[in-house]
C-alpha cells in the first residue's frame, strides 16, 4: 500500500471572473522512503495540489478527487477531527517563507511544544526535552539558548532549520516540503537539502520536494513530475527526465538553463504561462510549443505510456531513439 | 578597449543609530574594493546575501557616495565631482532593479513611465519623447499598443522588459543589473537574458551585472567578482574562476550551486555555520570562521588582493600554496 494516494485531484478557485482551475486532474503516488519532487513554473499550480491534501485552502477552492488516500484512510470522508490527528503529525509541511512561518509572537520552544503537546501529549519537562533533541537533529548550534529565541533573532536558515524542528517532531511518515531553500543563499540552501535528504533516510519517511530549480530537482529527487498549467504534463525517474525528456515543455525548460546552455544566447520559451482568461484549446502547452500543429490546437491529448515518460503530449519527444538503443 | 570604470578602494560605512544616547554602530557594507572594467563587456558581483554587492551598485549609480576610496566613471571622477558634473555622469550609468513589480508605479501608463527620464534630463517636445518611447518599447520586444497600458496589466517578464526601456531611454553607457532575473521564471528568464545580450552588442553597452545564481552569471559574465562580508576575494575572467577557482569560499559556493544533471550528483564542499553579523566582523580573514583552510594566520591578519596565476585572490592559503590547514 502506498502512503500516499491521489487520483485525479482538480481545485478550482472562486474569482470575482469566473472559476479559475489551480490544478487539472492530479496523480500522485509516494511510497515510504522516496523523494519525489514537483517541478514547475509559479502558477503551474504545485503547492495548490499539495496544500488541499493538507486542507489548508481557503474557503473559495473547490476541491475534488477520486481519491485521496493516506496510509489507507481516505482523507476526503473522514471526520475534521480525524484529519487534525493525521495533518501536522503523520503528514508535516514545510512552507518557503520560513520567517513568515513563524509566529512572531511566541518563541521557538513554545512553537515546537505546542505541537508536541497537542499530538503527543507530552508534559512540559517532556516537551522542553524532546524539542532540544529535535533542534540538536536540525544542526542548530546552541540549542538550549535558542529554545527561548523570538523568530526575528534567527537568521533564514536558522528558522528554516526551526520549521524542519517543528515539521519533524512527530516524526511525520510523509514530509511536504514546498521550495523549502528559494529564500536562502546558496551555500545554506545546500546544508539544508542535505539535512532534509538525511533526515528522510534515516526516518524513511516519504519527502514530496516542491520547486521550481532543476539544480535542486537532480540533486535531491529520485522520481520527478513535471507541471504546467495545474497539469502534470511528464512523470520520470530523475535521470531518464534530464537525458530524455518527454514533452515538450520538460525539454525547452531544460534547454532554458544556463548552466545547460551551449551557445551565446539561450534557447528560450516564447510567451507566458496561460492564465485564467486565457487557457487555450487543445494542448494547454501548443501556443508555445515548437512543434504544435492542428491537432495540438484542436485536441486534447492523452496521457502516453511510460516509455514516453506519461506525457500530457501528442508527439512525445525521443521515443524512437530510446526504443532502439 | 578603453576603461569605463575604475575604483580604487571604495568604501562604504553606514551609521546605524541605536538611540539618542548610544553611540551609532558603524556598519562596514562594502570595504576595500578595487576594480575595472573594459567598455562594452560584462562584469559579474556574486556573493550572498549582506556581501555588499547591492551597496556597490549604488556607489557605482550614484545614488551614494562613496565613505572613501576613488570611482572614475567615463573618465569622469565620481568622487570629487561637483553636483552639476554628476547630474551629467547619471545619465550615462543607469540601473535596473530586481523586482519588476515593486519598480514600475502603478499609476503611470507605460509610455509616461518611459518619458519621464527624457522630461527632466532632455528638452525634447512631446512628439520626439513619444517617438523615442515607442521605439524603445520596440527595441525590447514590446508593441506599440503598450505605450497607454499599466503595469498591472503586464506578466513579470514584460515589465521586467519596461524597466529595461526605461533604463536605456537616456542612451547610457553603463547599466547595472541588479539581480534582474532573479523574480523570474526560467523560461522568461531566459527570454530576458537573451534581451540584455541582444542589447549589449547593438549598443555597445557595458554591464555590471549582480547576481547570486552561479549558473546564470557563469552565461552572462566576462569578468566576475566574489564578494564576502562586503569585501572582494576573488577577481578573475569568468573562464578562469569557473574552471580554477581559488579561493576557499569561491570554491564552497560553486560546490554548493546545485547542478541540473543528476549524472553529476557529487560531495559538495561543506561550509559549516552562517554569515557572521556584520556589525562585528571575524578579525583577520572574515571567511576564517567558516574556511576549512584557516589557521592562526587566518584568524590574526586580514589578507589583501593579491595576483595569483590568471586571478587575484584574497587569501593567506592560496597565497601560500597551502591546501590543507
Amino acid at each position: 500500500m502506498a502512503l500516499l494516494e491521489i487520483r485525479n485531484l482538480s481545485v478550482s478557485f472562486a474569482t470575482h471572473s469566473g472559476q479559475f482551475l489551480a490544478v487539472d486532474g492530479v496523480d500522485l503516488t509516494v511510497d515510504s522512503g522516496e523523494v519525489v519532487a514537483i517541478v514547475g513554473e509559479s502558477g503551474s499550480g504545485k503547492s495548490v495540489a499539495m496544500l488541499a491534501v493538507m486542507g489548508l485552502l481557503p474557503p473559495t477552492a473547490t476541491v475534488s478527487a477520486d481519491r485521496i488516500m493516506f496510509e489507507g484512510k481516505d482523507l476526503q470522508t473522514i471526520s475534521a477531527a480525524a484529519r487534525r490527528k493525521i495533518i501536522g503529525k503523520d503528514i508535516a509541511m514545510i512552507f518557503q517563507e520560513p520567517i513568515a512561518s513563524l509566529n512572531p509572537c511566541f518563541t521557538v520552544g513554545f512553537q515546537i511544544g505546542e505541537t508536541l503537546r497537542y499530538h503527543l501529549g507530552l508534559d512540559r519537562a517532556a516537551r522542553h526535552k524532546r524539542a532540544i533533541e529535535l533542534l540538536n537533529a536540525v544542526g542548530m548550534p546552541e540549542p538550549e539558548r535558542r529554545l527561548s529565541a523570538f523568530p526575528h533573532q534567527l537568521s533564514g536558515g536558522m528558522s528554516q532549520r526551526v520549521m524542519i524542528a517543528m515539521a519533524m517532531a512527530c516524526e511525520p511518515k510523509l514530509l511536504i516540503a514546498d521550495e523549502p531553500t528559494t529564500a536562502l543563499d546558496v551555500t545554506i540552501q545546500a546544508q539544508i537539502l542535505e539535512l532534509l535528504v538525511s533526515l528522510q533516510k534515516d526516518k524513511g519517511m516519504g519527502l514530496v520536494l516542491i520547486t521550481h530549480d532543476m539544480g535542486v530537482v537532480a540533486e535531491t529527487a529520485e522520481r520527478v513530475v513535471v507541471q504546467y498549467a495545474g497539469q502534470q504534463v511528464e512523470r520520470q525517474a530523475v535521470r531518464p527526465l534530464f537525458r530524455t525528456p518527454h514533452h515538450p515543455y520538460t525539454a525547452a525548460l531544460l534547454a532554458a538553463l544556463p548552466d545547460r546552455a551551449t551557445g551565446d544566447r539561450l534557447p528560450s520559451i516564447p510567451g507566458v504561462v496561460p492564465g485564467q482568461g486565457d487557457r487555450p484549446h487543445g494542448c494547454l502547452f501548443h501556443p508555445r510549443c515548437a512543434y504544435a500543429d492542428d491537432r495540438c490546437r484542436t485536441v486534447v491529448p492523452a496521457r502516453q505510456g511510460p516509455e514516453a515518460g506519461e506525457a500530457l503530449c501528442h508527439y512525445p519527444l525521443n521515443v524512437q531513439t530510446e526504443a532502439a538503443s | 578597449m578603453t576603461t569605463l570604470i575604475e575604483a580604487k578602494g571604495l568604501s562604504r560605512i553606514y551609521e546605524v543609530h541605536r538611540g539618542p544616547f548610544a553611540k551609532p554602530l558603524e556598519l562596514k557594507a562594502l570595504s576595500d574594493a578595487s576594480f575595472t572594467v573594459e567598455a562594452g563587456t560584462t562584469l559579474a558581483v556574486v556573493g550572498e546575501s549582506g556581501c555588499g554587492k547591492s551597496t556597490l551598485a549604488r556607489l557605482l549609480t550614484m545614488i551614494e557616495p562613496a565613505s572613501s576610496g576613488e570611482l572614475t566613471i567615463d573618465g569622469h571622477d565620481v568622487t570629487a565631482g561637483s553636483r552639476r558634473n554628476l547630474k551629467a555622469l547619471r545619465q550615462t550609468v543607469q540601473i535596473i532593479f530586481q523586482n519588476p513589480y515593486g519598480s514600475l508605479n502603478p499609476r503611470q501608463k507605460i509610455g509616461s513611465i518611459l518619458e519621464e527620464p527624457l522630461k527632466i534630463n532632455t528638452s525634447l517636445s512631446a512628439s520626439e519623447r513619444r517617438e523615442r518611447a515607442l521605439k524603445m518599447l520596440r527595441e525590447v520586444g514590446l508593441r506599440p499598443e503598450h505605450y497607454e497600458r499599466y503595469p498591472h496589466m503586464f506578466s513579470g517578464g514584460q515589465r521586467q522588459r519596461v524597466a529595461v526601456a526605461r533604463a536605456l531611454m537616456l542612451e547610457p553607457k553603463i547599466l547595472v543589473l541588479d539581480e534582474p532575473v532573479s523574480a523570474l521564471d526560467v523560461s522568461i528568464q531566459a527570454q530576458i537574458l537573451n534581451l540584455l545580450a541582444d542589447l549589449q552588442d547593438s549598443h555597445g553597452l557595458t554591464y555590471i551585472f549582480i547576481s547570486h545564481d552561479l549558473s546564470v552569471v557563469r552565461h552572462v559574465a566576462d569578468e566576475v567578482m566574489v564578494m564576502y562580508l562586503g569585501r572582494p576575494v576573488e577577481r578573475a575572467s569568468a573562464s578562469e574562476l569557473f574552471a580554477n577557482p581559488r579561493h576557499p569560499y569561491t570554491r564552497a559556493l560553486l560546490s554548493a550551486t546545485p547542478i541540473a544533471d543528476p549524472e553529476r550528483r557529487g560531495d559538495r564542499i561543506r561550509l559549516v555555520g552562517e554569515l557572521p553579523s556584520p556589525f562585528n566582523p571575524p578579525t583577520g580573514c572574515a571567511f576564517h570562521p567558516r574556511c576549512p583552510l584557516a589557521n592562526d594566520r587566518c584568524r590574526r591578519e586580514a589578507p589583501v588582493m593579491k595576483p595569483a596565476g590568471e586571478a587575484v585572490v584574497s587569501c593567506h592559503a592560496v597565497e601560500e600554496g597551502r591546501t590543507s590547514v
